[in-house]
């Protein structure tokens, strides 16, 4: 840590990540760049690799990236934590939250 | 990991921008028919004007296959009385729904008579209308033999709210044993979006996808004169788009976030994206084209990046049959909004009141929850699967609930409602209500210009961008049939060249997000819950000093930022428009929502009518209307439509 080089740079926008991409089942077909209707993605430089995250705050959560996405798994909605809802189990009261 | 901050601590620099950059380039684009804005109603506009054989070009600022409102589902398809299971007549219904004050009688009329029609062609094109696997076999409203789902939305009234006495209970001449109407089909929304762009590029439509459209161009670049084109910008290249155009339909939205913003959760201050900017209707005043009902504003109830996203039951919206209980599984007194009481969805102000005092006195447990597992099975699957699976953005908040574990049949979805608190009076929205005057071709006041969808003033739902996209699509493409070819004004499309790249010019001052909230603010202090004479004045100034200040200090650092600044330029030109509309009405009014401190009467008889705006000459002119302007909406519309031929039967 201490050898460590490090870049000043600004605060990260919060929330950072509306998605998460899962780099062993992505292959960078970049359809979840198209889809989005506001850019919140641009493509990866490197081919295959799955696309950047550029407008995370821009995101409206409409989904279409993750609805579209032909390969299960490779990008999840991650909603902001403030956004996540709750459930409970009627049989026994539990409580869950996303 | 894939964030920005990822790549950079990987790679040690910022990725390099992925897309040509053309600034300064120009290219020109001649069409019959333009049409501005690929969302529903845009794409059906280019559809029913392609399908006349003419050069059809459409410009979209996203990609068209899943942009707009409606882009990624739908799920009802409302007011759509001509289905063979209505009981009311098309032309009853559409004047009983043309009877709430400040609607649009026009638009709802073509809804009515073509919205069925649409949903046929829809089919034709590979859109799911139908439950043709049997997945909701025993589902109520579900009829065996054509596989429609009715939905019980207004099938014994009309209204989302249960008070409105002169339409409770009302007997349709039409249906005089009171059946059911059943006149809103649910639907499998989620199939339209990428037909509907796949049947534009069938039928030869040239989509500029990318493409934000900055400004209509009109003969002789004057002011109120026919409108020739439009120019608009790659948010992705840079590149700056000439269109030349014989006829064009202005099909964008009205604006989204006007009155407010989190600079953190930009994309999340309205149920819209951030996209919806109020680009068109802000071009159309700038052209001169004559504006109606910018007075009326709404409050944002959910998804302003403050409160939940999302619907949850507990008399805030859609969730059709599910009964809210307390957290000791106690009924509140909701509406389940469904077969039980249908068309009811907000509760009456009385059983808000008892429900808001029972949890004060401790007889009703917060939070709510809506108790999906006490619905039957098939019900249950209707609403979550097919209802809000099929619904715009609550298709993937159904799947990320369930991805989470959470499963309807064992678990109670948890309701918002007073836990988050009530939304300010200062978290308005301008999208539905005011908007562009049209006659009854939908052309606007401006030669060559017409208009559909939530383009217009006071539009409806999803079936209604459908219906009135398809008809304006018709009637401009037989208008450009016969006009003569059209003339741009080099002087004005360089004029708007200079304003489009003023941002990118620089490369410090104020960025896209600080300016916008700035509007916001001075929206919430002069034009909100207290309007007086001089607070809207105030506002003007300072929407002024905004303009003369702040725009020239707005930079950019890449072309889609420059949209993000162009988009702040639309909603500035917006919030002036709603202000000088708000000067205009010189009396409060309930339907538009609509408070004078002055001018307290409510909708006195005298008020009660539209009012227009307009630019002339570069001033503010306003003129009014009277309510049901349109006339008689039957003999109207087949006065003018009488070679409308039904569901298309062409190749």
């Amino acid at each position: 840590m201490s050898s460590q080089k490090l870049s000043a740079i600004p605060n990260v926008v919060t929330p950072n990540a509306p998605v998460i991409f899962n780099p062993d089942i992505c292959n960078g077909c970049n359809i979840c760049v198209e889809v989005c209707q506001i850019d919140v993605f641009i493509p990866n430089p490197e081919k295959g690799k799955p696309p950047i995250i550029l407008h995370p705050d821009e995101c409206w959560y409409g989904g279409c990236c993750v609805n579209d996405c032909p390969r299960p798994g490779a990008i999840t909605f991650n909603w902001p934590l403030q956004q996540r809802g709750y459930w409970k189990n009627k049989a026994t009261g539990e409580i869950h939250q996303i | 990991m894939s964030t920005w901050h990822d790549y950079f601590k990987e790679q040690g620099h910022a990725p390099d921008w992925p897309y040509p950059i053309r600034f300064d380039q120009e290219q020109e684009i001649d069409a019959d028919v333009l049409v501005i804005g690929g969302g529903i109603a845009g794409c059906w506009a280019a559809i029913s004007a392609a399908r006349q054989g003419l050069n059809v070009v459409l410009a979209e600022k996203g990609d068209t296959v899943r942009s707009g409102a409606g882009g990624p589902g739908c799920d009802h398809w409302c007011d759509v009385p001509a289905n063979p299971l209505s009981n009311v007549d098309p032309d009853e219904w559409a004047r009983h729904m043309a009877e709430r004050p400040y609607c649009n009688g026009i638009g709802l009329q073509i809804q009515c008579r073509e919205n069925y029609d649409t949903l046929l062609e829809l089919e034709q094109m590979g859109g799911k209308v139908r439950d043709s696997g049997d997945e909701y076999v025993g589902a109520q409203g579900r009829d065996e033999k054509t596989k429609f789902m009715i939905s019980p939305r207004y099938t014994k009234v009309h209204s989302y709210v249960p008070v409105d006495e002169k339409t409770e209970g009302k007997i349709f001449a039409s249906n005089p044993e009171g059946k059911l109407n059943n006149v809103v089909i649910r639907v499998w929304g989620s199939t339209f979006k990428p037909v509907l762009k796949k049947e534009c590029q069938r039928l030869g439509v040239k989509i500029f996808d990318r493409v934000m459209m900055t400004s209509l161009l009109t003969e002789n670049g004057a002011q109120g004169a026919r409108v020739v084109g439009a120019t608009g910008l790659n948010s992705r290249t840079g590149e700056f788009m000439i269109f030349k155009s014989k006829s064009t339909i202005l099909a964008t939205s009205g604006a989204g976030s006007i009155w407010l913003i989190s600079t953190e959760l930009g994309g999340y201050c309205n149920m819209m994206s951030r996209t919806i900017a109020g680009d068109g209707t802000a071009m159309a005043w700038k052209a001169g084209a004559e504006l109606t009902t910018m007075e009326s504003t709404g409050i944002v109830r959910i998804a302003v990046g403050y409160k939940h996203k999302w619907y949850t039951g507990a008399g805030d919206a859609s969730y059709e049959n599910v009964p809210i209980v307390d957290a000791n599984g106690k009924r509140v007194p909701f509406p389940i909004q469904g077969w039980v009481d249908a068309g009811y969805m907000v509760p009456s102000p009385e059983v808000e009141q008892a429900v808001r005092e029972g949890i004060l006195k401790g007889e009703y447990a917060l939070p709510f929850y809506g108790d999906f597992p006490a619905m039957p099975e098939v019900e249950r699957n209707a609403t979550w699967k097919l209802m809000l699976g099929e619904e715009s953005t609550t298709k993937v908040i159904t799947k990320t609930f369930n991805d989470a574990g959470y499963d309807p049949s064992r678990d109670l979805l948890q309701s918002y409602r007073y836990i988050e608190g009530n939304s300010l009076a200062q978290w308005r929205e301008a999208s539905y209500g005011g908007g562009i005057l049209v006659d009854w071709d939908l052309k606007t006041s401006l030669e060559g210009l017409y208009a559909a969808g939530t383009q217009m003033f006071s539009p409806e739902d999803h079936s209604y961008a459908a219906a009135t996209g398809r008809y304006a699509g018709r009637k401009a493409a037989a208008y450009a049939r016969q006009v003569g070819e059209p003339q741009i004004s080099r002087e004005q499309a360089v004029l708007e060249k200079a304003r489009v790249y003023a941002p990118v010019k620089r490369s410090s001052g104020m960025e896209w997000k600080e300016l916008h909230a700035g509007i916001a603010r001075a929206m919430q202090y002069y034009c909100s819950e207290f309007k007086t004479e001089s607070l809207l004045n105030m506002g003007l100034g300072t929407l002024r000093k905004i303009e003369e200040e702040s725009v020239p200090l707005l930079f950019a650092l890449d072309p889609h930022k420059l949209m993000r600044s162009l988009e702040d330029l639309s909603l500035l030109t917006y919030a002036q428009i709603v202000t000088h509309a708000s000067l205009a009405r010189k009396a409060s009014s309930i339907p538009l929502n609509f408070q004078r401190i002055d001018y307290p009467a409510l909708d006195p008889p005298e008020w009660r009518k539209y009012l227009t705006l307009k630019l002339e000459n570069g001033k503010v002119k306003a003129g009014e209307l009277p309510l049901a302007f349109w006339g008689d909406m039957k003999n109207q519309y087949e006065a003018r439509n009488k070679d409308y031929t039904g569901v298309y039967k062409g190749k």
